[in-house]
């Protein structure tokens, strides 16, 4: 299929990989990103951010500044005290003893990370804006930071929030019951032990955020185009914050460049940039620039986990305990204490039926940049835990960790299967994409290769990550019991012109999921009409209703959900007024090919543009059909979607350098039925190069007085072409039951998986040397180290060959 | 941005064809003058250290970053942005080529490795998968992963039987 389905058609589109229709504009240079935004008359805004991980604002002097020609207004925390309500957090977990404080959107008395906003000046051009920053005089008095969980909850440690008892923010326990987990890891044949870091990313989506902001006093209305994964969530927090009115306040995003998980908060920034278009009568533009990027843009990650896996010699597991230090930072992001709570702490047992389970997970404070939501949020730090331990189980008891995969996987006649932390996962044939996997990878004839490599002093590793995520976010009755402060519902308009031409006004908020061409072939297959007839709106709180936008893989589930409702209703009511045209009765009137034709008499038809028109023209409806043809449906689905999959890597490890090479990755994953194989494809493979860039390169790192040292895209590594091969990619599919459209969500499932998978490989072909753990990133440096170290443990000659990869079987 | 306190300096140059006379201040990047003068604001600005390569334009035919480079410093320069590469309906063949094989998602670092791509063919046709990547070096894809960027250049090349027909595009 290479065309965009110029007429109306009879094979379905549904399944066919049609090219994206956003790509026109966004090849050209015609895509309409914040930063393209330009308002008559506007000022620019920089911020001033602190330097100081920790410090008392002791006086903030902005006479010099003011003085810069075209400077229009610089705010300081002081001056917008009470005028600003606190940024909100908008998860608040139950039973999670959350210590909520305020978030100022300028710093008031007390900066708590380097990049906290101290002041904001906005003027005539960005050169005088810049210019004035740097005659802004802060009086600082440096305090004692902390910057890890173990620092942080030091009972003597400074405190990043007054009241905070040892930083903790929330104390969260999910799963069995205590006793019986102690019970059952005492007892247990084996028990496998780590502690893991999993360490603080950036997530660096290449659009840097950027707010637009202009105020209609008249109307007392705000427009606020801003870089958002959410509007409408943004419409209501930006009101909220200012004091606005709801219905007075639009959002629009039309086209963002990436987020993944990182413009979902409602930021400071935004705020004051709003704040001030309104305070100055004129329209304000502000755009993030790199470095603030990495330091006032939420951050990723960041665990300490101490993980128990205990089980029976012949393979089977049976207890799972996670403990867990999540850092958030200095203050907690919108959706933050869910991310190492709820979207971690209840799938840690991953698709292994293991009886006995329980996280407890401690969230804390720092003195570094907020963390929140990033790909995958909370399910690829779940998933790493049990897919290395399940390693370390597997060597432990000398079996390959592909058999004792298989041997606990959830088997597919127990779905729907609730795990021991009470959800429950839709559907799934995990084996039957395990074995597609190793079609494509004989792993018997693989450790051969590895022995053989062993033998010529050569370090090859295989890494098998079998996962399962929750997505598809969410049933809103879930949403309001693990604390969500909204509902995950979604929103879909569909309107029929009298030209049978259609509109679709989608709740969610696309940034290169390509839902504008996914959610044309759902129309164009139910409708029977082109895809050039259909538009899919999206990013503009004045046109869309209502709606939670993209995250957690909830777009095409969710939001494609609700379309299709709205679809089944819109078919519903045109063939009524179909039936009333043909003169026959309703229950004998079918849509096919975009004709409602008589059953059994194909000659009696009128085609889907035709019932438009006439419902428009509302000439002649039948008793109790109002004129027009448009429907709308509110989804709010009954389950999460549960994707799976396996995942291989073969990695060689240089032992004189330390470094890795990619030698082979293969996924296969299972979505449920794909809309567009090709847009998923895309999905699957930009996932897996995200969860490789955490295993080998990329993670942010603090001095001890709380400076980020990897502060620019000359510090933090982001994967490049050139160390990536070519990936296989393939696919089963699984439908999810109760989804309007069987599908499960898959822009997560890449880097979910890829990061253990990765790992894995590494630590199989350091096994043989000793070296059952190592932390990310496995950078060449950390991995010579290791080599080093082992080398000088081991007995002379005992290292370096013999059985490959440590396996004993 | 402009700052009145400098001096403007009378540069000619071209851009996607178009002969140019500009009283330019000598501090403004070859990247503003494109977005904030000329509003061709396909060329983005992606990072602050040269490393993303999102502002990748051509400049007599070679890929600059736009941002590393002041305009008042191109004097006769030929400058080609993603705007003069093609348009909807008559695209480039490496934009042909990105469409086809699901070369963009988000589309943000797609103009600059677009124009990287178009000069990397320009200078070898029929480029390696490995030339390819090393060719991608100075772009970051934060969406892609790059593979499909890469299957596309090399189709792109395959597809463009004719190399006078790109540099009519691109000169």
């Amino acid at each position: 299929m290479s065309t965009d389905g110029g007429a109306a058609h009879a094979a379905p589109l549904m399944g066919q990989s049609v090219p994206r229709r956003e790509d026109a504009r966004l090849l050209t240079g015609h895509g309409h990103y914040t930063a393209d935004v330009n308002r008559p008359g506007q000022l620019y805004a920089v911020m001033l951010r602190s330097p100081h991980a920790h410090a008392r604002l002791r006086a903030v002097r902005t006479d010099a500044a003011r003085q810069v020609p075209g400077v229009a207004a610089i705010y300081t925390g002081a001056q917008l005290a009470g005028r600003i309500a606190p940024i909100p957090t908008a998860w608040i977990p139950p039973g999670s003893e959350l210590a909520l404080t305020d978030h100022p959107a300028l710093a008031d008395t007390t900066v708590r990370y380097v990049g906290d906003g101290v002041a904001m000046v906005v003027a005539e051009s960005l050169a005088a804006a810049r210019q004035a920053r740097a005659l802004i005089d802060v009086d600082y008095e440096p305090l004692g930071a902390v910057t890890s969980v173990a620092e942080a909850m030091d009972p003597d440690a400074p405190r990043v929030h007054e009241g905070v008892a040892g930083n903790v923010a929330l104390h969260w326990r999910a799963g069995s019951d205590p006793a019986a987990v102690e019970r059952a890891l005492q007892d247990a044949e084996v028990r496998v032990r780590e502690t893991i870091r999993q360490q603080r990313l950036i997530p660096n989506p290449m659009e840097p955020r950027a707010a637009v902001a202009e105020f209609d006093a008249a109307d007392e209305a705000l427009t606020l185009w801003v870089t958002s994964q959410n509007p409408h969530i943004h419409r209501l927090l930006v009101a909220g914050v200012l004091g606005l009115a709801e219905h007075r306040v639009r959002i629009i995003a039309q086209d963002v460049g990436g987020g993944f998980g990182s413009k979902i908060a409602c930021y400071p920034d935004e705020v004051l940039v709003a704040f001030a278009a309104r305070d100055l009568g004129r329209p304000v533009k502000w755009v993030e620039d790199r470095r603030e990027h990495f330091t006032a843009t939420t951050h990723g990650r960041d665990h300490v986990d101490e993980v128990v896996l205990a089980g029976r010699r012949d393979g089977t597991l049976t207890a799972l305990a996670v403990r867990t230090q999540a850092n958030l930072g200095a203050y907690l992001s919108t959706a933050a204490p869910g991310v190492p709570t709820i979207l971690f702490g209840l799938i840690a047992n991953g698709p292994y039926d293991i009886p006995v389970a329980a996280t407890e997970v401690y969230g804390v404070y720092t003195h570094t940049t907020p963390v929140d939501a990033y790909r995958g949020a909370g399910r690829p730090e779940a998933t790493f835990l049990i897919e290395r331990l399940v390693d370390r189980f597997a060597h432990e008891i000398g079996m390959d960790p592909v058999e004792v995969r298989r041997k606990n996987l959830v088997r597919a006649d127990r779905f729907p299967y609730t795990n021991a932390f009470g959800i429950t996962y839709d559907s799934g044939r995990y084996e039957e994409a395990l074995d597609r996997a190793l079609e494509h990878l004989d792993v018997g004839a693989f450790r051969r290769e590895q022995a053989d490599a062993a033998r010529q002093g050569r370090l090859v590793g295989l890494g098998v990550s079998t996962y399962v995520e929750m997505c598809g976010l969410g049933p809103s009755e879930v949403a309001g019991a693990v604390g969500f402060q909204g509902g995950l519902w979604e929103h879909a308009l569909v309107r029929v012109l009298p030209t049978g031409k259609v509109m679709v006004m989608t709740g969610i908020s696309p940034h290169g999921q390509g839902e504008e061409t996914t959610f044309a072939q759902v129309v164009a297959d139910r409708l029977g009409c082109a895809m050039q007839d259909i538009e899919v709106l999206h990013g503009d709180t004045q046109l869309v209703s209502m709606g939670w936008g993209t995250y957690g893989s909830r777009s095409t589930a969710v939001g494609g959900g609700a379309l299709s409702v709205a679809l089944d209703r819109v078919v519903d009511k045109a063939r009524k007024i179909a039936a009333h045209v043909l003169e026959a009765d309703v229950a004998d009137v079918a849509l096919e090919a975009g004709r409602f034709a008589v059953r059994g008499v194909p000659d009696r038809a009128v085609s889907f543009a035709d019932v438009a028109q006439k419902a428009h023209l509302a000439w002649s409806l039948p008793e109790g059909v109002e004129p027009g043809l448009e429907a709308e449906a509110s989804y709010n689905p009954s389950n999460f979607t549960y994707p799976f999959g396996t995942h291989l890597a073969v990695v060689e490890v240089d032992p004189d350098t330390g470094e890795t090479t990619l030698q082979r990755y293969l996924a296969v994953d299972d979505c449920g039925p794909r809309i567009n194989p090709m847009i998923v494809d895309g999905q699957v493979r930009g996932g897996i190069v995200q969860g490789i860039g955490q295993a080998l390169w990329e993670g942010a790192a603090y001095d001890a007085q709380g400076q980020l040292l990897t502060g620019s895209l000359m510090d933090y590594a982001l994967p490049k072409a050139r160390w990536l091969p070519p990936i296989e990619t393939d696919f089963t599919e699984t439908p999810a039951p109760h989804n309007p459209l069987g599908v499960k969500g898959v822009g997560e499932t890449g880097t979910i998986a890829a990061t253990p998978t990765i790992v894995n490989a590494v630590m199989d072909a350091l096994g043989s040397l000793g070296i059952h753990h190592l932390d990310m990133p496995l950078t060449p440096e950390r991995v010579w180290r290791a080599i080093q170290d082992a080398r000088a443990a081991a007995p002379l000659g005992a290292a370096g060959a013999g059985e490959g990869g440590g396996m004993r079987s | 941005m402009m700052d009145p306190s400098h001096s403007q300096h009378t540069v000619t140059l071209t851009v996607n064809g178009q002969r140019r006379t500009e009283s330019l201040p000598p501090n403004l990047l070859l990247s503003e003058y494109l977005r904030d003068y000329l509003r061709l604001t396909g060329t983005h600005i992606g990072c602050d250290t040269s490393q993303c390569g999102a502002c990748t334009v051509l400049v007599n035919g070679d890929p600059i970053k736009s941002c590393t480079v002041l305009a008042v410093q191109l004097p006769g320069a030929a400058i080609d942005t993603v705007e003069g590469l093609g348009r909807p309906g008559a695209l480039h063949p490496v934009q042909e080529a990105f469409r086809a094989d699901h070369a963009l998602q988000c589309g943000f670092c797609t103009p600059g490795v677009l124009m990287t791509a178009v000069a990397l063919l320009n200078r070898d046709p029929h480029p390696t998968e490995a030339a390819i990547r090393r060719g991608l070096d100075g772009v970051i894809c934060r969406c892609t992963g790059y593979e499909n960027i890469v299957t596309a250049i090399a189709h792109a090349g395959a597809r463009m039987a004719a190399p006078q027909e790109v540099s009519q595009h691109v000169d």
